[in-house]
């Protein structure tokens, strides 16, 4: 038997209404295996800015969860615009978000850098008009 | 079967016609008991003759109780009838609430406490955060319950006036749940109570109802008054701390919920939640008598008449605050549920086996194997507690494929027998 654990999970753009499950559903596995809480909330902090990204801005989203004894490593492949100067969108308060985003408490500029702040690796690549692919590990011991 | 379903953690389970409970994953809601027909559950709450090795007695009723009896009986009455029935006093608790509202209000603007904080008061929340989310345990706030300060208040009074011992004087507070019960029993740090017991307002209220027949209208009495009235019922904290950016949840799953979008770093604009498990708040407590609903209503009115003179000095409560009158002694520790490996990678390995029975399962959480969903019935037999076959749409399927080979070489066997060589006779 593998030594890790893998789980998918599809997120779809604009679903507010299941924003944030993929999030509690990750952190409810880390707890279970006893991880300790400053690792639950880095991973729950940085996957669901990473959620949110996808229920913002893109149409869907695939979250592939791979969980090792060493570590989690949590891949944020979307369909989506793609960010045409990813440099810019990594600083942080740059945002593109509307008013009504900004309305909802999102679009403070702080998604993608709160993203690598909390992981120990942090990879984006974006190809404009067909999406983002965030990886994203957070050591566990 | 009931309690099953009903369990928000899923801590029970039922085989061999019995319900166990697994402690660990136990938050003291108290649903179970609320919904078991067979009162499987009985809460230990105390009776009378527990407290007859104290020389004098205290009733502490909870808020809940002035809502339990008619429109207009009032708190001093209620209190009256409290007196009348064998304790030898008792004492209001809704004042206490008050100064612990004028306290979190001075605590608010200490900006050591990460924000939400989250209040205290409600026994399951905090138990709630100790087994499922430990990162929230900083922001309860360290503010002592107004049913421990009122029981303090009171052995400290009757101490002066009776020059009695505290060891000689019990105090009972008059629950509306059993989580405060157990709350007591087991705290959720070592210190010491000032409260000798918990006895429930269902217990009681008979009594009390008849003591009231007989009970002189309040002469002398001033009424019980102030905003710690409305503290039972949901928003009736955020009301009387008059705080902007405070919110009030009631019922588990909207708290857990809101838990959850904490620890994902969101809602650190708001400076206080008022968190109640059951969804009516204390009136909803499954040990009272009064529907919640019409609870609520005599509380809103009682705030209404009552709720707009305070019952306590501000200026003095700020002093008593800076002296820590109000600090919660001791620091509450995480509880979790048992990881399910020894060790992570063990652990990762049971997440898999647990996966590969679960995708074997019917998904419908029938709850017949006695547990109350498919994937806890799924790790149960991977932490050894339950065997596969006690599912049993699992074990039908194994019994279709069993009988679809046997009928498969019966019917091979026939075909042999009537087959084309003959004289071929032979036994099976």
């Amino acid at each position: 038997m593998a030594r890790s654990f893998s789980e998918s999970f599809e997120i779809r753009g604009r679903d507010f209404l299941e924003a944030g499950n993929v999030s509690t559903g990750i952190k409810r596995m880390l707890k279970e295996l006893g991880v300790s809480k400053e690792i639950v909330r880095r991973v729950a902090i940085a996957t669901y800015e990473a959620e949110m990204n996808v229920v913002m801005y893109a149409r869907e989203a695939t979250v592939t969860v791979e969980l090792t004894p060493h570590f989690i490593k949590i891949v944020v492949d979307d369909r989506g615009p793609g960010i045409p100067d990813v440099e810019l969108a990594m600083q942080e308060g740059y945002s593109t978000a509307t008013p009504e985003m900004r309305e909802m408490g999102f679009g403070a500029g702080m998604g993608l850098p709160n993203i690598k702040r909390n992981a120990d690796k942090f990879n984006i690549g974006s190809v404009v008009g067909k999406g983002t692919r965030l990886d994203i590990v957070v050591n566990i011991n | 079967m009931r309690c099953l379903r009903a369990c928000p953690t899923q801590a029970l389970r039922v085989r061999g016609g019995k319900a166990t409970l697994m402690s660990d994953r136990c938050i003291d809601c108290g649903e179970c008991v609320r919904v078991c027909p067979n009162h499987a559950f009985a809460p230990q709450t105390s009776s009378f003759s527990d407290f007859s090795g104290f020389k004098y007695t205290i009733a502490l009723p909870s808020p809940v109780f002035y809502s339990q009896f008619g429109k207009d009986v009032r708190p001093t009455a209620i209190l009256a009838a409290l007196r009348r029935i064998g304790f030898d006093d008792a004492y209001d608790v809704t004042c206490a609430s008050e100064s612990v509202s004028i306290a979190i209000q001075e605590l608010m603007n200490s900006p050591n406490i990460p924000r939400p904080m989250i209040s205290p008061f409600c026994p399951t929340i905090v138990r709630l955060i100790q087994v499922r989310y430990p990162n929230l345990l900083d922001n309860l706030i360290p503010i002592e319950s107004p049913m421990e300060i009122a029981a303090r208040e009171a052995k400290r009074l009757k101490m002066q006036e009776l020059g009695l011992k505290e060891s000689e004087i019990g105090a009972i507070y008059l629950a509306p749940c059993p989580s405060k019960m157990l709350a007591l029993k087991h705290p959720p740090r070592k210190k010491h109570s000032f409260l000798d017991g918990v006895m429930a307002i269902s217990e009681v209220y008979p009594s009390v109802m008849r003591a009231l027949a007989h009970t002189e209208p309040t002469n002398g009495h001033t009424e019980i008054r102030g905003l710690g009235l409305g503290w039972p019922i949901v928003g009736g904290q955020v009301a009387s701390l008059k705080a902007e950016d405070s919110i009030a949840i009631a019922g588990l799953n909207d708290v857990m919920r809101v838990f959850d979008e904490i620890e994902n770093g969101k809602l650190c604009d708001i400076q206080y939640i008022e968190c109640h498990s059951c969804p009516t708040a204390c009136v909803g407590g499954s040990l009272t008598v009064e529907n919640p609903y019409i609870a609520r209503g005599r509380v809103l009115r009682m705030v209404e008449k009552f709720g707009s003179q305070p019952c306590q000095d501000r200026e003095k409560i700020r002093d008593l605050y800076q002296k820590n009158f109000f600090s919660l002694v001791g620091t509450i520790a995480p509880s979790p549920v048992q990881p399910l490996g020894e060790d992570i990678a063990r652990g990762i390995k049971k997440m898999q086996r647990r996966h590969q029975i679960y995708d074997m399962l019917p998904k419908i959480d029938c709850g017949a194997c006695g547990a109350p969903t498919c994937i806890t019935f799924a790790e149960d037999v991977v932490r050894g507690e339950a065997e596969a076959d006690e599912c049993v749409f699992l074990t039908m399927r194994t019994f279709e494929t069993l009988s679809k080979s046997l009928l498969e070489a019966v019917a091979k066997q026939s075909r042999k027998v009537k087959g084309p060589s003959e004289g071929h006779h032979h036994d099976a």
